[in-house]
Formats: C-alpha cells, structure tokens, sequence
C-alpha cells in the first residue's frame, strides 16, 4: 500500500528545501524522537533514510524535512500533495532518551538537520528541561522552523556562515560561548557530518572547556535498516565497528572516528553525480521541476 | 544401469559471465522422460527420508514416466509448495540424491532437476491451480517473516483453514530468495510466482512491517492474532575485527548481494541505488554466499575475483554443483589462506589485502579440522573490492522486543523439535531458531511449525 503526500511546503525561497506530511498511520503511531524512516519512492528508487522531524498520531501523519542532494531527494521534490510515494518503512532506530537532567540542553541543528531537532528539543522540554537551540545555516534563506523551535526551547541562536542573519559563523560559536560560561548537561548535534564533528570535538574537553556528553545522529547510507547490510556501520575510535541503524541513529558523538566516517560516506560519490546529472537532464527535457 | 544421469543444458561459461540469466536451463521433455526412467522405485525408497519435507519422490517421478505431469506436480504439492525454488537451490547432493540407491553404484536420479522441470512445467503452461484446502476456520495466524520458512509454514496453516498474513519487512516477498540468492541462480520471478500460489490459498502479505519496530506481537494480539510463526532469519552480519575493515571497497554479503539483487543495482542508472566493483574482488568464505558474491562481481565486470577461504575445497560449505560453475566461470580460489588485515591507499580504499597462509589441523567442534596458521607465511592480493562472507548472527530485532521469549546464548530463539517456544502460541523456525542453514532446512522448519499450530490452535478454539 503506496503512502500518500498530505501537505508539502517549501521552506525558504531556495527552491531545494521542503517539508512533507505522509498519511503512514501505523509508523506515526509508533513514532518518537530519534527515530527515522527508510523510504523507496518508486520502483526503481534506492532506499534512503529519513529522520522524522514530527508526527502526528491522532491524524496519522509523520513530517520530514528534506533537502535536494541528489537524484532521489530531487525527485522526492517533485511529488506533490496527492502523490504517493511507494514504500516507507518505519519506525526504525533507538527512541531517545529521556529524563529530566539538572543543567540545561544545547540543541545545534545544522541545515536540514535543524528538523530532526524539533521532536528532541519537544520531547526533552516536555519533561522539564530547559533547552538552549543553536539553528544553523549557510545563509539565512536555509534557516527554518524557528518558531517551532521558539516554541520548545529557553532561547534560540541563530548563526549562519555569512552573517545574513543571527551570529556570523559556524555553531561552534555560540557553542563555546556557552559551554565556557555555564554548566551544561547534554548537547545534542544534528546536521552535516563536519559540523557534529566540530561540535564533538569541542565538547570533549578541550581549550580547557568542560568535557559534555554529546548525541549526535548519524545518517549514514543504509539499505535495509534493520542491522542486515552492515552498509551503515562506523568506526569508533577505539576500532570497535558499530551499526548506526540498530545503534543509533543518535550515537555517544566523543566515540565516533568521524575522519574514517567521513571517508566512508564518500564512496558512492561518483555514482551519486552520475545519478543526479542524468535526471537533472531528463527534467531538463521533461520541462520538469 | 544403461542410462546415464541426464545433464541438464547449461549457459556457455564465456557467455553466461556476462548476463544475469539463469546458468541452468532445466530439462526438455525428452531428457525428463529419460532421467524418469533411471528411477527404480524401490520398495523402501530411501530418497524420501533424505527429503528434509519427505516428498513421495518415487511417485512424482513413476506419475513424469506415465506422462501424467498434472499428478506429478499435486504429488511434489502435498508436501512442498515450492518445488521451483526447492528444484534449483536445494543441495540435492547431499540429501534425496545422496539417499538414492542407485548413488552406490552409478551416479543417483537427477530428482531436483526433475522437481524443478515439473514446476516449470506447470508456470509455463499456466496450470497452476489452487491446492486443496479445509474450510476456512477464521483464526487469524501471523507468520512474520517471508523467507522459506514463512512461506512454508504459511501455505500449510492456510491449508489447514487458518486465516493467515505474512508479515515482511522488505518491500519484496521471499526473505534470502530475493536479496541472497541471485537471479541466475534462482529468477525472481518464480520467487513471486510461488508468493502468487499463496495469495491463491487466501494467504495476505503485508509490506513493509517490520514486527518489533511498526507493529509488535502484543499489537497483533489486540487485533485478534491468536498464534505467530517467527521466520525471520539470522541476517546480522558477523563483523570479524580485521584491521582496515572501515576502507572503503571492503563490504558484507549481505550489502553486496541486496545492492545486486534485491535493489537490481546491477542495473544503475536506470535504477537509482549504486555498486561499486574495480577489476580485482576479493571475496572471504567458502560457503554459497561467497560463491554468489563472486561469480555476481564477476556479472558486474570484474576482470578477475579470488575467493580467499582458510580451509581446502573439501571442506567448503558451499554446494559442489556451484563450486563447479564458479570453477567454469574462471573464478580464482585461494585455499587455506586467512586474511589479517586490508591495507588502503592515500584516499582510504582498500588496495590490498594480507592474508596468512594455514594448514589443516584437529577437528573443531563443527567435526571439520579446524585452520591452524603458518608462521611468516603472510603475503598480498592486490585487490579494489573485498566482500566479506564469512556468516551471520542472530538479529535481535524481533527477538528483543517479544518479553520473556527464550533466547539461546548466540541470541537465536530456542524453539523445540516442533518449533514451540516457551511462549504459549509463539513458534520459530529457519535461521533465527539453527543460525544459517540452508533454505530447504528451512522449509522444513515451517512446515513441522504449521503443524504443531494447527495442533495448538484446534485444541484451543474448535
């Protein structure tokens, strides 16, 4: 049974970010922080991993935010309200956890990964913790969901590389800024692989900064997601092999050897370019999009 | 015996390398009349009790010799739903054939390529029809899982009258068949033409539900599931801790086979997911996945794979039949030799691989003399993809989210001969109940299930 587009809306003006409502009642029943989605938009598709940015169970609606990449997110833009898309399988991957801790949370949502953030940051605040979210971006166009975020945190800073909107520069910013002033007792990061290994690195213990525990999601290539391919798996630094798809997707970030990872998520790169000129070409002559 | 085994036809070697079509091209009518001859209908025929689901096969084969092809195949039915399968992936060899009298002597009865020309047969001419069931009793029974142990065990309930659903997590039907198993060894679509049979006996499946995760076993029970089959199979890939694992280029089965399969990668760009090969593969293992691994690296234009395996050609666990085509197609074999680590280039792919020399040594707990390394024997394969076949381990998935449920020490499901559980109503079979076998074991499995169910389920609600 396909799985129908409810709503989809642009975020921003850039014309590649956009937000989806699917009716998939059973998944959104069984949905929570930290989970995602694996889904094949079409016969030929690949299986890709979508983290859900919220749900709705009375309605049976699970949202994401999504992000033109490639092929598959390019197409994904092209559906529209009414269209279905063929597989979603879900909920996979470990729920947060929750309790309520004595200091507060940093939230850094980085790009696209800002959404993902919006059920953490919900979830967390619902259980009496008080929430400081970092929202970054390249440009102010791709900062979104800040009421949202408004909504479920203390305060809410805004960094984007050129300075168009909130603080000029990356998440680590701010990060350090806050973590030298007062005592933390979680940060959370999701977003591009080089921005949670930045915001790790700097919550390990260093410049003389307090070591804290950090989450970070990891969304690497997966087929199944149900631990059977291996496809997802990361290396700790300590060479211990871990699988982000039954382990995670939110992962001990001070464990992580994201250089290896970040190695690792290249190695379709050549085929992910093909991939996506040649639909761009065929859109192209479609009149598509 | 004057007559010889007949052979079935098979692809050229230099020509099937390059397609995905199936190696094997079954019998024509006249070699299954021939090889039907061959039989001698024993009055104790051993073959039976060499059949892991004990097919009648001096009867189906007596009904292919008096050309009744229609009886030949109801016959295979009653006691295995899947003969087109069974007919092409079973190890023959050492079950049914290996039990035939004529073995001692001269070569046994071809009987999987009779099986597998029967059903052919039958797809072919479009006969297929539905086997004979009870009166529907509308007990709802969930078998989770779409492998061949599911399938078996769903077929049977369903013909003992149960209302049966089949819950799988992929978006395809068939569990190893579709994302293991490739398609020239076993097409895809008999794999959907044997689901469409249990779609004619009122079997439903439902897509991608993954049971522990969208929907759990207590959720099934509110809406009236009264008994649960669990096939879900090992599927965890066992993860060795060799030094430069995480270069890029070396890879599990299990990811190389469903990118190649079940995703048809082979097919990129058309379809959307990607494979990567290089010239040289490597593939570690001796079993039937690593020969899959191979010989589809090779369908993907490699120009030369080396299966690295730590014991000797004796003792693979691989089926012999396949070993000879992966021999046919030129595949290269390094035996007793074990790889202690992957050495990468300056962009982290892998390059090489350093593999140390064994010899064979006592017998281990499996009965095989176990590997025993030779000291400063180490040298290098040159190499741009290794694939990793070297077994599976128990998915907890299911496993973790059933409360109570009794798991073994390696975390497969302790199940008894008849496939209960300690849970009253919870039964499992296949892979997560023995770790990896083969797939007729499998069946086996679900059918001895199915029938303890229908036991069960009479005895409580009819």
């Amino acid at each position: 049974m396909p799985y129908k587009i409810l709503k989809k809306v642009q975020l921003g003006s850039s014309g590649t970010l956009f937000e989806m409502d699917i009716f998939a009642p059973l998944i959104a029943k069984k949905a929570y922080a930290g989970n995602f989605v694996l889904i094949r938009i079409n016969e030929k598709g690949e299986r890709i991993p979508l983290t859900i940015a919220d749900y709705n169970r009375d309605l049976g609606i699970i949202t994401f935010v999504v992000q033109v990449v490639g092929k598959s997110t390019l197409l994904l833009s092209h559906q529209n309200e009414g269209d279905e898309i063929l597989d979603v399988v879900g909920p996979l991957g470990n729920k947060i956890h929750i309790e309520k801790y004595e200091n507060p949370i940093v939230i850094i949502g980085g790009g696209v990964g800002i959404a993902p953030c919006y059920p953490q940051a919900k979830e967390l605040n619902n259980a009496g913790n008080r929430i400081i979210s970092i929202l970054g971006a390249r440009t102010k166009d791709l900062i979104f969901w800040r009421e949202r975020m408004a909504e479920v945190s203390e305060r809410v800073i805004i960094c984007t590389n050129d300075g168009s909107e909130g603080i000029e520069g990356f998440v680590t910013k701010p990060l350090e800024d806050i973590i030298s002033k007062e005592k933390i007792s979680l940060v959370i990061a999701i977003g591009p692989m080089i921005m949670m290994k930045n915001v790790a690195e700097l919550t390990n213990g260093i410049k003389g900064l307090p070591q804290v525990k950090t989450f970070v999601s990891l969304n690497t290539i997966m087929i199944d997601g149900t631990g059977m391919c291996g496809g997802c798996r990361f290396p700790a630094k300590d060479g211990e092999i871990h699988f982000a798809c039954v382990e995670g997707p939110d992962v001990d970030g001070h464990i992580v050897d994201f250089d290896t990872l970040l190695n690792r998520e290249k190695r379709f790169e050549e085929f992910e370019k093909k991939s996506f000129n040649l639909y761009k070409k065929e859109c192209e002559n479609l009149k598509i999009g | 015996m004057k007559i010889p085994r007949q052979k079935m036809k098979e692809q050229n070697p230099s020509e099937r390398i390059h397609n995905f079509s199936e190696v094997a091209l079954g019998f024509t009518e006249d070699m299954a009349k021939t090889e039907a001859e061959r039989c001698l209908q024993c009055g104790d025929p051993r073959c039976i009790n060499g059949c892991p689901v004990n097919i009648d096969i001096p009867a189906f084969i007596r009904l292919i010799k008096e050309d009744n092809l229609l009886e030949a195949i109801r016959t295979i039915k009653d006691y295995n739903i899947l003969p087109a399968i069974c007919g092409r992936v079973c190890p023959q060899e050492i079950q049914c054939e290996q039990a035939c009298v004529l073995s001692k002597r001269w070569e046994p009865v071809a009987i999987g390529a009779l099986e597998r020309y029967i059903a052919d047969w039958e797809r072919k001419n479009k006969l297929k029809e539905c086997p004979d069931c009870e009166a529907p009793n509308h007990i709802k029974v969930a078998v989770i899982g779409s492998g061949p142990a599911g399938l078996t065990c769903a077929a049977d309930l369903a013909r003992f009258g149960f209302d049966v659903t089949i819950f799988e997590a992929f978006h395809k039907g068939g569990g190893v068949l579709v994302y293991g198993i490739p398609e020239f060894r076993l097409p895809k679509d008999i794999v959907e033409d044997e689901i469409e049979t249990l779609k004619m006996l009122g079997v439903k499946v439902e897509y991608n539900k993954i049971i522990g995760k969208t929907l759990t076993i207590d959720d099934l029970k509110e809406i009236g599931y009264k008994a649960f089959f669990i096939g879900v199979g090992a599927g965890l890939p066992s993860m060795r801790k060799i030094p430069g694992m995480n270069l890029n280029g070396v890879l599990t089965a299990n990811e190389f086979l469903t990118r190649a399969n079940l995703m048809k990668a082979y097919k990129f760009p058309d379809y959307d997911t990607p494979i990567k090969i290089g010239k040289v593969i490597t593939v570690i293992g001796g079993g039937n996945t690593a020969l899959d691994s191979a010989r589809v690296a090779l369908r993907l234009g490699a120009e030369k794979v080396i299966i690295v395996y730590r014991r000797t050609e004796a003792e693979m666990p691989a089926r012999k039949e396949e070993y000879h085509h992966a021999i046919e197609e030129k595949i290269e074999f390094q035996f007793l030799s074990n790889p202690v680590r992957f050495l990468g280039d300056e962009n982290g792919n892998v390059e090489k691989i350093e593999v140390l020399k064994m010899e064979l040594g006592e017998p281990d707990s499996s009965g095989r003399p176990r590997p025993v390394p030779i000291e400063n024997s180490e040298y290098l394969i040159k190499c741009d993809t290794v694939i990793l076949a070297i077994g599976t381990n128990a998915n907890p998935i299911l496993t973790k989210s059933i409360q109570g449920l009794k798991l073994n020490k390696w975390g497969y499901i302790e199940a008894d001969e008849n496939g209960k559980t300690n849970l009253e109503g919870i039964y499992a079979g296949g892979d997560i109940v023995t770790g990896s076998a083969t797939v007729i074991s499998a069946m086996g499995a679900g059918r001895i299930a199915a029938k303890a169910i229908n036991e069960y389920l009479r005895a409580k609600f009819l």
